[in-house]
């Protein structure tokens, strides 16, 4: 998934600069770059300094975008280190107070100096409305949806990614047979194509933002639609659903991205409309679209939903990949609390991506104890 | 060099698969669809038919069949086989003609087309000048005469389409001779018939609408006499003294005329209305055929009175005291008498009627006419088609004790062998024995010997006996009472009318080891049946299984459940049920499986499953899959509430059909339809774009309708729940992507009969993407599918590799996945919905082998929505090959597919037709035939240049013997002059080497 991560690799300096902080107090220390050691190690580390030894904390860090990441594995933890630069700036909360909201790019993104960052740690409910149902955990954050392959698409498409999940929101959109006209060698040509016909309010598809009746449908999970009927892209959408990659060319042309003339210089694709919903839905927080999402591959395993299976003595579990790619490097592990219904494999230290809809789960399994059916997502 | 090497990898990866697949449409079995047109060649011995849809299709003797379809979408309305020839002329609906020949190449013939042909008016003319309503096809061969609806007789050359204007004969040629008060002088309108004079070619009579016909000289290019009709004419037979006319009358009647030389006839010899006094309605078309015993007979169709019998469909046989109305069940197309014989002139054998829905053939010299079977062309469709099984490999054993069972169901057919024998059937026998069972709405199911090329009934077997049904069975043998007028007979079994549809069968499964059968039907009825060489009387035991399990709130809007005969019921040598469970709700059984060596059956219906043990006849387990809040499986088909937007739809395709059958009907006035069509289609693009068709895009969940309707079943002897011991289980899938496995405990063979069988709850899976579970496969160690029940004990399978851990295959409607077992993990899996947009619709396992290779290979073989047929490797599971099959608009044919077991199919591509599909390049079942031709036209071999001369110059020879003709001599003076008339005519040609083989499209 990382695979357009760039280590640097011309740094001179071997000792990461860290500064910690806590409430109100910042301790500093540096790390060894080349020897950071395990997580455990660090967060003992961390409650050592403070000299909190007994409070559970949630660990976060400022990445080089000015975004608020966790660290919660051997593997974030790794990163963070690497990409410190050269300063590792952490931000420690109380577990049982955390703000879990201020995780993720939306809120962060453009203040990137730290008393921007640290305002909104301290003080969560300064500047936004808190959500009426509890909060979850960070790692239960997820996207709902972005724009992805802005680097190599036509500036008149738009690829959208819609992250259905097991939320309750429906992808709420129809779509229809129409015509579209396409310049060809012979002159300007009608030809059939698939467009979005109406928008179910308060559905996923409207809530972006991103999709608008109208819009010409040009490719489901990165395979054309022309040639195919309507039935077969209804059924192609279906079955992506879960997680649906649709590619429009927007029947208004003016709201497109612009390509900063700059920003692609990286080799990064820009993500220019993320949005996150805040509430307890599964998924991998760290899963930050700007570093994973990059150009997508169409049969991404580690998207997939795993299928459940219940055995008659044991309850419920997930079915493990047989042949799983530990790819998933940005995970955090399953809260313990779930950790007996679900038969997890660690992969080399890690959990494996495979506890996206854990919790959903594991709640499905106390259910079909209960009552003896199925009841499904 | 890596990309090479990779490049070789892949050509052996292709030779491989071409070895392996290969995908033809091999036969069409059953009986055409809307036949429109029947011909028949004495010489070839080769029946024709053409259909609706513009496809001809020819049969000989069994085996011997050829397929051609016109390029135009057009109805054929005549079929015309060129006397002594094998060349065939199509007359279509647009008015054009083709011309097809039977060619051998390579030891086979093949069915071309060779050329096409329209008639051109003069320049002005209206229309219906060319528009052609009358076919002769001369026995020269060589000439065809083109009646048309103005009253012009227009002459052609064939082969190759030549018109010979000089020869045409006009209206005003035959008006001017016509006296002044005849009633049909102004107008004669159309040519009705046309017909040569059985021993003068060079005499043709033409027959107009208003019922004038004229006796043609066609060499001196004038009427001999005309005989002044005044009823609307029919049609003509000649008779074959030559000397006596009939005609037949669109007011029941037919007149005998005779040659006589007299100009004009007024008055016919004699006219009668055979079931006169009442008006009657007309005779469509008579011929009489003399018999050396005794008087002719006389074989002509319709006449009935109008009032009482209008709607029959009859055909009449009168021969000296016999005289029957045969009554079809379904339009009369066109009919014709098979005459023994060398040159086909003797004794009449046998009546061949061609009817909408079927082809009957009466033996017209055993007493009694019983009808002959046939051995192609049998309607499927007797009763609707409501599911197939197809058997592969019949032990001998099953296969005769079945055919036995037929045999005694077939007493009442003709001995006479099948009449029909032309051309040679050369493909080598099928392999093995294979049965194809269809389920029918009337709750039969029928058996096909379906080894060959001739998709041939074995034994019908009828589960209506064990229910009581509102019907009387006595209701049929009422019929034929004596001194009924007209004495009806009935004949043919099509027979739509259905007498309770909760008897239709849905599911049919077969195990040929042990000839135990299951078939299940639309109220919930499973009926387990053994096959009995005895006839026995006996009680069926019924069980009861609640498949709701005390769910809460149901009510059960929809059919009622079977009311079961408590007396016992004599059941005929064949398969006798033993054993009914009744689901109930009694919802339509929508999976069935058969285990004979355990002596399970399963079943379930959109509630849920259960299996029955029928051996102990006591029911072990129930499941109910229900989802609580899916009203629609809970209240049954009946309270579905029809959205406004689907009853548009619905008005939208009536609308669409009513267009498409207009077009069908009237094509006279093509252009004004064309206009109307336009117009309507505008229209309803305007409407479309007001209220375009949408589709929702939501990801299914599973408060979905009939996401607990049980879509597959399966036994399997496997690893389920732990890998060292492998146990008895069942598998079963749903429609909201759910799949359940049980373990079974089933006694051993000794305690059989006491010890219960037992089964608890062992896995669930739900599928995340919850598409429907359309099939579950075992795989064992070597990932080939586990063998049938009862395969390996009869040593017909190697046993199933128990070592290296099992694979469970679970094919959706959107993906193809392997688990591991015994702990479900998955494996490997393979995406078709995701990627390509279709969905599965049927799979089957099968077996694959090149021809040269002894080795089997298992694969998939799986039928898209799209209509695509997939091959899909076992175990890697990878798409091998694919082929478009189906059109993706005919649902029903999609979903009337069935798979063999040897890459083999067959969908139906008309409710009376089965397309024979193969996707092996090892197990083809293809016709190969050749048909030679006659041996007078062998003898001739003309070549073109020859006729021409023949034609414009025509020999003395026949001046001659035409003057002697008009003298009318004794009967016997005119056949010596005939015969020593051919004979000249054949030296002749003989006499001109031919320079040249025949004449070719477009010559």
């Amino acid at each position: 998934m990382n695979k357009n991560h760039r280590v640097p690799s011309n740094r001179t300096l071997n000792a990461v600069e860290v500064k910690s902080k806590f409430g109100a107090e910042f301790r500093r220390f540096s790390l060894d770059r080349s020897k950071p050691g395990r997580f455990d190690e660090f967060y003992g580390l961390l409650q050592h300094v403070h000299r909190i030894p007994n409070v559970d904390l949630l660990v976060g860090y400022a990445d080089v975008h000015g975004d608020l990441l966790p660290i919660n594995n051997d593997d974030n933890y790794h990163k963070a280190i690497s990409m410190a630069a050269p300063l590792l700036r952490l931000f420690l909360q109380r577990k049982e107070e955390a703000d879990y909201s201020a995780f993720g790019t939306d809120t962060v993104t453009r203040k990137k100096t730290p008393a921007a960052l640290a305002a909104v740690l301290l003080r969560p409910d300064a500047n936004k409305k808190k959500p009426p149902i509890i909060i979850s955990l960070p790692k239960d954050f997820r996207p709902v949806s972005s724009i992805i392959d802005v680097d190599i698409l036509p500036e008149t498409h738009r690829r959208v990614r819609l992250y259905k999940h097991g939320q309750e929101k429906p992808l709420g959109f129809y779509i229809r047979d129409g015509s579209s006209v396409r310049v060809t060698p012979q002159g300007l040509e009608k030809v059939p194509g698939i467009f979005i016909s109406r928008m179910v309010p308060g559905g996923l598809a409207e809530s972006t933002g991103l999709l608008a009746v109208n819009d010409e449908v040009l490719e489901v999970n990165g395979i054309e639609v022309s040639g195919k009927s309507l039935d077969q892209v209804t059924d192609m959408m279906i079955a992506n659903s879960h997680n649906l990659i649709i590619t429009v060319k927007p029947a208004n042309q003016r709201n497109n991205v612009v390509r900063s003339s700059g920003g692609g210089s990286s080799g990064r694709s820009s993500d220019s409309s993320t949005s996150f919903y805040g509430y307890s839905t599964p998924g991998s927080m760290a899963m930050t679209p700007s570093h994973i999402i990059q150009n997508y591959e169409p049969d991404e395993e580690s998207e997939e939903e795993e299928d459940l299976v219940i055995e008659a003595d044991r309850g419920a579990k997930l079915i493990p990949q047989a042949g799983a790619r530990a790819t998933a490097s940005t995970s955090m592990p399953t809260l313990p609390r779930y950790e007996p219904h679900l038969d997890l494999r660690p992969s080399n230290g890690t959990m494996s991506t495979r506890s996206l809809n854990a919790h959903d789960m594991g709640l499905e399994g106390r259910n079909l104890e209960e009552e003896g059916t199925v009841i499904t997502l | 060099m890596k990309r090479f090497r990779r490049h070789g990898h892949e050509s052996q990866k292709d030779k491989h698969k071409q070895d392996l697949y290969q995908f033809n449409k091999t036969v069409e079995h059953g009986f055409p669809h809307q036949p429109s047109a029947l011909g028949f060649s004495p010489s070839l011995d080769l029946l024709a038919i053409g259909t609706r849809s513009g496809a001809i299709k020819l049969y000989g003797s069994p085996g011997v069949e050829f397929m051609g379809l016109h390029d135009e979408n057009a109805a054929v309305t005549q079929v015309h086989f060129l006397p002594n020839q094998v060349d065939m002329v199509t007359l279509l609906d647009d008015n054009s003609l083709h011309m097809w020949t039977l060619q051998a190449h390579n030891g086979m013939s093949e069915l071309l087309e060779i050329g096409r042909f329209t008639l051109s008016g003069p320049p002005g003319a209206p229309p219906s000048v060319t528009r052609v309503t009358a076919v002769l096809a001369h026995s020269s061969g060589e000439l065809l005469l083109l009646g048309t609806e103005g009253g012009h007789v227009f002459v052609v050359e064939v082969p190759g389409f030549r018109e010979l204007e000089e020869n045409n004969i006009s209206v005003e040629n035959v008006q001017n001779r016509i006296p002044e008060d005849y009633v049909g002088r102004r107008n004669l309108e159309c040519v009705e018939a046309l017909h040569e004079n059985p021993l003068n070619p060079r005499q043709v009579l033409i027959g107009y609408s208003r019922g004038l016909m004229v006796l043609w000289d066609l060499d001196r290019q004038r009427p001999i006499q005309h005989f002044l009709g005044t009823q609307q004419l029919e049609s003509v037979w000649w008779m074959e003294d030559g000397v006596n006319i009939l005609s037949s009358h669109s007011d029941g009647s037919y007149c005998q005329w005779t040659v006589t030389g007299e100009d004009p006839q007024t008055e016919p010899e004699k006219q009668e209305t055979p079931y006169g006094a009442f008006p009657c309605k007309a005779i469509s078309k008579i011929i009489q055929l003399p018999s050396k015993q005794g008087p002719p007979f006389l074989i002509f169709s319709g006449g009935m009175p109008r009032a009482s019998y209008g709607d029959r469909h009859c055909i009449s046989v009168i021969h000296s005291k016999n005289h029957e109305a045969l009554d079809f069940t379904s339009r009369i197309i066109d009919f014709f008498v098979i005459r023994e014989g060398e040159n086909h002139k003797g004794e009449p054998s046998a009546l061949v009627v061609l009817v909408e829905e079927e082809l009957v053939v009466v033996d017209l010299q055993s007493e009694g006419w019983p009808v002959i079977q046939t051995p192609y062309l049998v309607p499927l469709h007797c009763s609707a088609i409501t599911c197939s099984h197809h058997v592969s490999s019949i032990p001998l054993k099953l296969w005769e004790r079945v055919q036995a069972a037929g045999a005694l169901q077939n007493t009442h057919y003709s001995k006479k062998p099948w009449p029909i024998i032309g051309g040679q059937n050369l493909a080598p026998d099928p392999p093995q024995r294979d049965l194809l069972l269809t389920g029918h709405e009337d709750g039969t199911v029928r058996f096909w010997d379906a080894s060959g090329i001739c998709l041939y009934p074995m034994y019908k077997l009828s589960t209506a006996g064990v229910f009581l049904t509102d019907a009387d069975p006595n209701d049929n043998m009422n019929q034929g009472s004596e001194g009924e007028w007209p004495p009806f007979r009935k004949v043919g079994c099509f027979d739509p009318y259905s007498d309770d549809p909760r008897l239709g069968i849905q599911k049919i499964h077969l195990c040929k080891y042990s000839g135990y059968l299951t078939v299940a039907g639309t109220a919930g009825q499973i009926l387990i049946m053994e096959l009995n060489d005895e006839a026995a009387e006996q009680t069926v035991e019924a069980t009861v299984v609640d498949l709701l399990q005390g769910q809460e709130g149901f009510r059960w809007k929809g059919q009622a459940r079977l009311d079961v005969r408590e007396e016992p019921v004599l059941f005929p040598p064949g398969f006798q049920p033993f054993a009914l469970v009744q689901c109930q709700p009694p919802a339509v059984v929508t999976a069935i499986a058969l285990h004979s060596e355990w002596k399970l059956v399963a079943f379930g219906t959109s509630h849920g499953f259960g299996f029955y043990d029928y051996h102990q006849k006591n029911n072990i387990m129930v499941k109910c899959t229900l989802n609580p809040s899916d009203q629609v499986a809970l209240e049954g088909p009946l309270s579905r509430v029809k959205s406004i937007k689907k009853s548009l739809r619905q008005s939208f395709r009536r609308i669409r059909r009513s267009r498409v059958s207009m077009r069908k009907h009237h094509t006279a006035n093509a252009a004004k339809l064309q206009e109307i069509n336009a117009r309507l289609e505008a229209e309803a693009l305007q409407e479309m774009e007001l209220a375009p068709v949408q589709r929702k895009i939501e990801a299914r969940s599973s408060d979905d309708s009939f996401t607990g309707l049980v879509r597959t079943l399966y036994f399997a002897d496997t690893f389920v729940s732990d890998s060292s011991h492998s146990t008895p289980s069942l598998w079963a899938g749903t429609n909201g992507g759910a799949v359940f496995a049980y373990v079974l405990r089933v006694p051993s063979l000794e305690r059989r009969a006491e010890d219960p069988v037992v089964a608890h709850a062992a896995k669930e899976i739900q599928l995340m993407h919850r598409a429907p579970v359309v099939g579950l496969v075992v795989l064992d160690g070597k990932g080939a599918p586990l063998p049938e029940p009862l395969e390996v004990a009869h040593d017909l399978a190697r046993s199933p590799e128990m070592h290296g851990s099992h694979h469970l295959l679970v094919v959706s409607e959107e993906q193809f996945k392997l688990f591991t077992l015994p702990k479900v993990s998955s494996k490997s899996k393979l995406k078709l919905t995701a990627v390509d947009g279709s969905r599965v619709r049927r799979v089957g396992v099968a077996w694959f082998g090149s021809k040269t290779d002894e080795q089997l290979e298992s694969g998939l073989v799986v039928l898209t929505n799209q209509g695509e047929l997939h091959v899909i490797s076992l175990p890697s599971i990878k798409m091998m090959v694919h082929y478009p099959c189906i059109r993706r608009e005919d649902v029903s044919g999609i979903a009337s597919c069935v798979f063999t077991k040897y890459g083999q199919g067959f969908y139906l591509m008309s409710p009376s037709e089965f397309e024979r599909f193969s996707l092996s390049t090892r197990w083809v079942v293809e016709p190969h035939c050749l048909v030679e031709a006659p041996l007078q036209m062998r003898l001739k071999n003309p070549s073109s240049p020859v006729h021409r001369d023949q034609l414009d110059g025509v020999p003395t020879e026949h001046r001659n013997f035409k003057r002697e003709s008009e003298g009318y001599g004794v009967l016997q003076e005119i056949q010596k002059s005939l015969e020593g008339d051919q004979t000249t005519f054949l030296e002749n040609n003989l006499k001109t080497k031919p320079k040249g083989n025949m004449l070719s499209n477009g010559d």
